[in-house]
């Protein structure tokens, strides 16, 4: 499909830079332990550490044995133990067992706790408590960037959705300032800085405290501006069903740190396949952005396109022959092996789509954003779960209803809910008290809004205690407004129009021109006014904790440099790769540069199975 | 200026001279007789502990600062801390620490032993880690405290044969470590943390006889042996290895005092001694401080300073010397009287083209004059050198006039620090106007600050900073928070939180809690609130700066100090500590979680916490009765819907139990839906039935369920049988689709004809009976429906088993009639 391209798009900075930065210190904590030592690596710190090091890098610095954090007992016989792992409470235990077992077999080693991005007190007091303190030495790995792609940073960090909407734990809320400190004494000075959401305040505030503490070296910016924004902000993107090719491997396959395992029926082997997804495949890199409907006719000419490059050979001497294999064959073998994963893959995506009735799903998703048609969706929905389709897609489907409807009715409620409990067990009871406090199915309050505020605040008499007066107000922050949302920034196109999939009007494509992201609608209105002004209406909706602020003071504000086209966008609490075609598609539109940063690539079922084992 | 060589003394090559710092006006009645004497390195105070009556007295240099009655026991050793602050070693171990102006600050034990054994002798001693002591007790045994701010007692090794205390002893630090030196009659030891070693000091000649005295150099790096036959052998300390002298005095006497007297790259480290009434010394009793660079001797009368001298200053001074800055000091003598012999002077240095040294000189040697007189002409004669050169860098020369400057005022008489400018260049300035503010000038102080120009965090915060605590010891809490806050402002690096925590140790809480307000940075000011015990205000400023960690440091502190009920109290007023905290119960303190609740009065988050433990019983019982809580609690929270799901849970638990025990199903912990499953999947359809009432399931799931299991296990039959029940409340289509999934089309087509008028055409497209579908949809003259007909017969066209006998434009005339 051809992108008119309003401008020359402005280079992108080169974040190879951040990995070396974490190497080199992960070597130097390797290297603070000096000898042979066997490392304990968290399991999901696996994939990302294999982007930083790989095992060879490892061994180089003494690394003997590499195990999983399994928490089982230790059959390391290494005199050192080297522990690199996240700051939870559990690993911590884990690792006090360890040491106290060896303290009664009367064994001696060294220990070294190694806690990326940083160490928590609780995690020294757990050390503290258990006795062991004394008996191992801590050390900080700020490893806070991940660049996935050349265009995505991830904090690798899936846990800060629950810990800071579902739990109210804002450990992570430093860390993300942290990351964005470092982006900005890297690649700033940060020309502005826009966000909306109470996180995204928290983040700004702790990266201002910073650079106001921190010496400020000036250098020519590399990223103008930033725009900071909360999960919470927009729920009703990650819920949707993605429909564009990378969203759809993620949704299917599941992309873990840029990297994606293709069982064997994509490969049409008895293999399995590990395929890094990012710029540098060529085929992938051409497709990842297109509405999956464009992707098979896409595939058939690339394919037809490589038989001509390969059908030259036919014609020529020896000399051209000698010539092509030495250039070309190598690319084409390579652009091979690439396109026929992608088919396979492809293929494979139709089969399980086809055989979910996903028209059926996709149709009823649609009609739910449009709000049209909603007692068929409740019955499909109801059916849905009836025969037990899946368990997540059921929880997706009635989280969108509830939140384009802004609450259930209190019949349709009760009754869907104990439908999915006779379904999945009664045990999801927390389930959804874990998504009525995310605001993500609710019931909706009789009467209007402003009898319930008065209920609300004659309880908050009775009980006079702060903490009940947060709760309170924040529940009633949690009415997603989304028909009236949809309304100002028209967020669904009109339905009577055909929408050419082929040539993408606006971001909606991406949604098969039913619905524009709202997350990043909002990021187009902001940057379009280079303010907040004129989205008053929209803000109230949201709930307020818009910001807009001048950066830092040096920093190049005239439009004609490059870098004040190159925008940072930071979601905290994950983002999808639909929202990120979205953002790149935007990007093309307007001659900007996307980089996004996220706390973790998430999707739908990502977010609704972080709060499926929240209690048990 | 002739005179200046007249005190100087030959020893060996080197000259040394004795230098009167100040005459001392103190009255003492019995001079420094039985007095305990103590005076701190680089000009520090003098502090004195008389025996009868029992007085202590602190004094400056001249000036006296303080007297006051002695009223705590015996004192074995005085000495001074790093920052100034007197310690007295007391007979029963405990040391107390007083401040400079006399006033007690606080007091710790040298152990619990000691309190019967009893200090025999204590020595106090500095090294990287600050300020330490060392004592030995009555049972022979040392015990060492390297630095006394972080006060880590070590018990050293007992010494082989040593009874009572041992003829004398000195404290070494050396590689990161701290030893002990001793000799017990000839026999030599060093003690380290776990060994006692017996060395023996080489070329010391073996008829020299036991080690009466020793003492270790201002750096540690030489030591001085005197044995009781008279003999002195100097050495490096270090292993004791390398012999540098061995003189006999001739004196059989133990020396009172032996101190080293040397500077730093000195010709010839050379060791001063005192006995009684001999040597250098008036005859009057008196104390020998080391320093860096000399000796300072204290008498009841004078302060002298003796030291080796420069040798810049030889070079310059020597009588009748041709170095050029003695040539440079004499033309510009020559030149101040007007005569040519001046240009005689400066030519014979051009010649030598030494006049930048010359320069260089006089100015190194100005640095080293105590008499400000002879610094003067120094320094104009450098400035004189310096005119008849043009590429000379006056940095050097700029500094060395500043600096003396302000040697000299801190010299004075009524300051009393008599500094040279090598303790100045090794003490810092930093240091420096530490000790001034310690001993309260602080207008001095910040002048100095201000004339050096220092950077205002540096220097004048801090001046500000002591100010503002010492401030607070008089003065009602708001006008002295006001008084700081107007002087402090906003200087850069001025710790608000130090100021605060000052006014804490006065007992001044209230004042205190003030000052935080202005302290910016939370991390400064929760660590001392909580150390005020305000922990509520501790834990909301914890809050406020958004850092979990601080937050979960508070929370911590608060469980330790606070009874249950008052720190669940506190927490319920702080919701994002309270999650915090139940983040981590939930993790560690299962228990705790529930007091939580309890208190609270949260029966919801209760009842929660009642079903989470019932998923971690194993015992049916002990999980029915959790569950029945849990349904108790929700009542409470009147959460009628949770209450009743988990009322069906615990019934559906019992009837897996029942089917279990009968049927040995396995169906414990399954969902009411796989219950189901698993029982049609037995054949049970009897018990599945009853499910279905008792749990009131919705007819079209219980329909979907039947429907897929019987399909799944092929009972055709039955599953005709169960359409025909009654009406099929989810159509008759699901009933064709489960059919061919199973790949059953013939059972399929049974339901066609039973399927509504809107389905028709489906119902045939899924069985690929496409003419039946055609013709369904020409009935219901239905245009999208047509397409879906019409679009499935392109697809299957020329391959599919099932061809429209009438061809498609037929079929699409009739459309387009309608």
């Amino acid at each position: 499909m051809a992108h008119s391209a309003r401008r020359d798009s402005p280079e992108l900075p080169d974040f190879s830079m951040l990995k070396r930065l974490v190497k080199d210190q992960l070597i130097y904590l390797l290297e603070q332990l000096p000898g042979k030592k066997d490392l304990f690596i968290e399991a999901d710190l696996m994939s990302p550490l294999d982007r930083i090091a790989n095992v060879s890098i490892l061994k180089q610095h003494e690394v003997d044995k590499l195990y999983k954090v399994e928490y089982k007992p230790v059959m390391s016989t290494s005199e050192q133990l080297c522990f690199l792992i996240r700051p939870r409470i559990q690993t911590v235990k884990w690792i006090c067992d360890v040491v106290n077992a060896d303290k009664t077999a009367g064994k001696c080693r060294r220990y070294k706790l190694i806690f990326t991005p940083q160490k928590f007190y609780a995690c020294e007091a757990v050390l503290e408590e258990e006795g062991i303190f004394g008996d191992v030495s801590t050390d900080e790995w700020t490893f806070n960037l991940l660049p996935l792609d050349e265009d995505i940073l991830s904090l690798e960090l899936p846990e800060f959705f629950q810990d800071y909407f579902l739990a109210g734990d804002q450990r992570w809320v430093r860390t993300a300032g942290t990351a964005l400190h470092l982006l900005h004494s890297l690649y700033g000075p940060f020309s502005k800085v826009y966000g909306i959401g109470r996180c995204s305040k928290m983040v700004y505030e702790l990266w201002r405290e910073q650079v106001e503490e921190g010496e400020q070296k000036a250098h020519q910016a590399e990223i103008g501006k930033v725009f900071l924004i909360d999960r919470d902000v927009d729920f009703v993107t990650p819920l949707c069903s993605q429909v564009v090719y990378e969203g759809l491997v993620d949704d299917i396959f599941r992309i873990k740190c840029g990297c994606v395992e293709f069982g064997p029926d994509v490969t049409s082997s008895d293999k399995s396949v590990k395929v890094m997804l990012n710029s540098q495949d060529k085929v992938f890199n051409e497709i990842r952005n297109e509405h999956f409907s464009n992707v098979f006719g896409f595939l058939s000419q690339k394919a037809r396109n490589l038989q001509t490059a390969y059908d030259k050979r036919r014609g020529m001497d020896i000399k051209q022959i000698k010539a092509f294999v030495s250039e070309e064959l190598k690319g084409l073998k390579q652009e091979h092996r690439q396109l026929s994963l992608h088919i396979g893959a492809s293929e494979s995506i139709m089969k399980k789509k086809t055989k979910q009735d996903f028209q059926e799903l996709l149709k009823t998703e649609h009609s739910l954003l449009e709000g049209f048609e909603i007692r068929e969706c409740i019955s499909f929905i109801e059916e849905h779960m009836n025969r037990q389709v899946s368990m997540i897609e059921s929880l997706r489907l009635l989280c969108l209803l509830s939140i384009t409807e802004n609450g259930l009715l209190p019949k349709d409620y009760r009754s869907l809910k104990a439908q999915y409990l006779q379904s999945y067990g009664v045990d999801h009871l927390f389930t959804f008290v874990s998504l009525r406090q995310l605001g993500l199915l609710v019931e909706q309050q009789p009467g209007d809004t402003l009898t319930v505020m008065e209920s609300k605040v004659g309880k908050l008499v009775n009980d006079k205690t702060a903490g009940k007066l947060t709760d309170a107000f924040s529940s009633l922050a949690k009415k997603s407004n989304f028909r009236a949302l949809s309304r100002k920034l028209s967020l669904v196109p009109k339905s009577d129009e055909e929408y050419d999939l082929r040539v993408p009007r606006d971001m909606a494509y991406i949604f098969s021109g039913a619905y524009i992201p709202l997350s990043c609608k909002l990021i187009e209105q902001v940057l379009e006014r280079d303010s907040w002004t004129g989205l008053e209406e929209v803000t109230r909706l949201l709930n307020g904790h818009e910001f807009a602020a001048a950066g830092s003071s040096g920093a190049d504000l005239s439009e004609k440099n490059d870098a004040q086209r190159i925008i940072l966008v930071m979601f905290l609490g994950g983002c999808t790769f639909s929202e990120i075609s979205a953002l790149r598609f935007l990007g093309r539109e307007r001659g900007y540069r996307f980089i996004v940063v996220t706390t973790a690539i998430t999707n739908s079922s990502r977010l609704l199975e972080a709060l499926l084992d929240n209690h048990v | 200026m002739a005179f200046i060589t007249a005190n100087w003394n030959p020893l060996g090559e080197a000259f040394y001279r004795k230098t009167e710092l100040y005459e001392m006006c103190w009255t003492l009645r019995d001079g420094l007789r039985d007095s305990l004497v103590a005076a701190a390195p680089y000009g520090g105070p003098i502090g004195r502990n008389i025996i009868t009556p029992p007085v202590a007295v602190l004094s400056v240099s001249v000036t006296c600062l303080s007297v006051f009655q002695w009223k705590s026991g015996p004192v074995v050793q005085l000495g001074w801390t790093v920052s100034d602050e007197l310690l007295c070693v007391q007979e029963d171990g405990s040391v107390l620490i007083y401040d400079l102006f006399g006033s007690f600050k606080r007091h710790f034990s040298m152990g619990q032993e000691v309190v019967q054994s009893q200090v025999l002798e204590a020595k106090v001693f500095h090294s990287p880690y600050g300020t330490g002591i060392a004592i030995v007790t009555g049972s022979s045994r040392f015990t060492l405290a390297t630095n006394i701010d972080d006060l880590k007692l070590r018990r050293l090794p007992e010494v082989p044969g040593l009874q009572g205390k041992p003829s004398c002893w000195v404290v070494l630090t050396q590689d990161r470590q701290t030893k002990v030196l001793l000799s017990n009659g000839p026999e030599l030891y060093i003690l380290d943390n776990t060994s006692c070693t017996a060395v023996c000091p080489p070329g010391l000649s073996p008829q020299a006889g036991s080690i009466v005295h020793m003492s270790v150099s201002f750096s540690y790096k030489y030591l001085a042996l005197f044995t009781d036959t008279g003999h002195l052998w100097t050495g490096a300390s270090l292993y004791l290895q390398d012999k540098l002298s061995e003189v006999d005095t001739k004196k059989t006497t133990t020396p009172k005092q032996m101190v080293w007297c040397r500077r730093p790259k000195s010709q010839q480290p050379s060791v001063v001694l005192m006995w009684d009434r001999l040597l250098m010394v008036t005859g009057d009793p008196c104390v020998l401080v080391g320093e860096l660079d000399g000796v300072r001797i204290i008498s009841s009368v004078y302060q002298e300073l003796l030291q080796e001298v420069p040798l810049v200053c030889q070079d310059i001074f020597k009588i009748a010397s041709m170095a050029p800055g003695a040539l440079l000091l004499e033309a510009h003598r020559e030149y101040e009287k007007s005569s040519q012999k001046a240009d005689e002077y400066l030519r014979e240095i051009k010649e030598q083209s030494m006049l930048g040294e010359a320069v260089r000189q006089c100015v190194e040697a100005a640095s080293h004059e105590y008499d400000t007189s002879t610094q003067k002409s120094l320094l104009r004669a450098a400035s004189f050198g310096k005119c008849f050169l043009t590429d000379f860098n006056p940095d050097v020369f700029v500094s060395t006039c500043r600096e003396l400057r302000v040697l000299n005022a801190v010299r004075e008489s009524s300051v009393g620090m008599p500094l040279t400018h090598t303790q100045f260049k090794q003490m810092t300035l930093q240091v420096l106007i530490d000790r001034l503010v310690y001993r309260q000038f602080y207008q001095l102080a910040i002048e100095i600050c201000h004339y050096l120009k220092i950077p205002d965090y540096q220097g004048v915060s801090r001046v500000l900073k002591h100010w503002a605590s010492c401030k607070q010891k008089d003065l009602s809490d708001e006008s002295i928070a006001r008084a700081v806050c107007v002087k402090v402002g906003d200087s850069p690096g001025v710790s608000y939180s130090h100021i605060a925590a000052k006014a804490y140790e006065c007992g001044r809480t209230e004042l205190a809690i003030k000052l935080l307000d202005f302290e910016a940075r939370a991390g400064e000011q929760v660590p001392l609130l909580l150390k005020m015990k305000r922990s509520q205000l501790a834990l909301s400023k914890a809050v406020e700066s958004g850092d979990t960690d601080l937050v979960y440091t508070v929370v911590t502190y608060l469980k330790n100090e606070m009874n249950r009920g008052d720190f669940f109290m506190t927490l319920r007023n702080q919701p994002v500590a309270l999650s915090l905290y139940r983040q981590f119960c939930k993790l560690q303190e299962q228990d705790t979680l529930k007091d939580l609740y309890n208190q609270d009065d949260d029966h919801h988050e209760l009842a929660n916490y009642y079903v989470t433990a019932s998923y971690r019983e194993k015992r049916l019982d002990t999980r029915l009765s959790l569950l029945q809580s849990a349904v108790d609690e929700y009542n409470k929270a009147k959460n009628e819907f949770a209450a009743k799901a988990t009322e069906d849970e615990m019934r559906l638990l019992r009837f897996q139990r029942k089917l279990d025990d009968e049927k040995g199903a396995g169906l414990l912990g399954l969902s009411l839906q796989a219950t189901m499953e698993a029982l049609l999947a037995l054949g049970l359809h009897k018990q599945a039935e009853q499910l279905y009432r008792d749990f009131r399931v919705p007819d079209k799931r219980y329909w979907w369920l039947k429907l897929k299991s019987l399909a799944e296990k092929e009972e055709w039959e039955e599953l005709e049988k169960f359409s025909r029940s009654k009406k099929s409340p989810i159509g008759y289509l699901a009933f064709i689709e489960v059919c061919m999934k199973c790949n059953n089309k013939y059972e399929a087509k049974k339901y066609v004809s039973k399927v509504t008028p809107e389905q028709k055409v489906k119902a045939h497209l899924a069985i690929s009976d496409l003419e039946g579908a055609a013709d369904a949809a020409i009935e219901r003259r239905n245009d999208s429906e047509m397409g879906a007909v019409l679009s499935r017969c392109t697809t299957q066209d020329g391959s599919g088993p099932v061809k429209p006998k009438r061809p498609h434009s037929v079929a699409q005339k009739e459309c387009n009639k309608k």
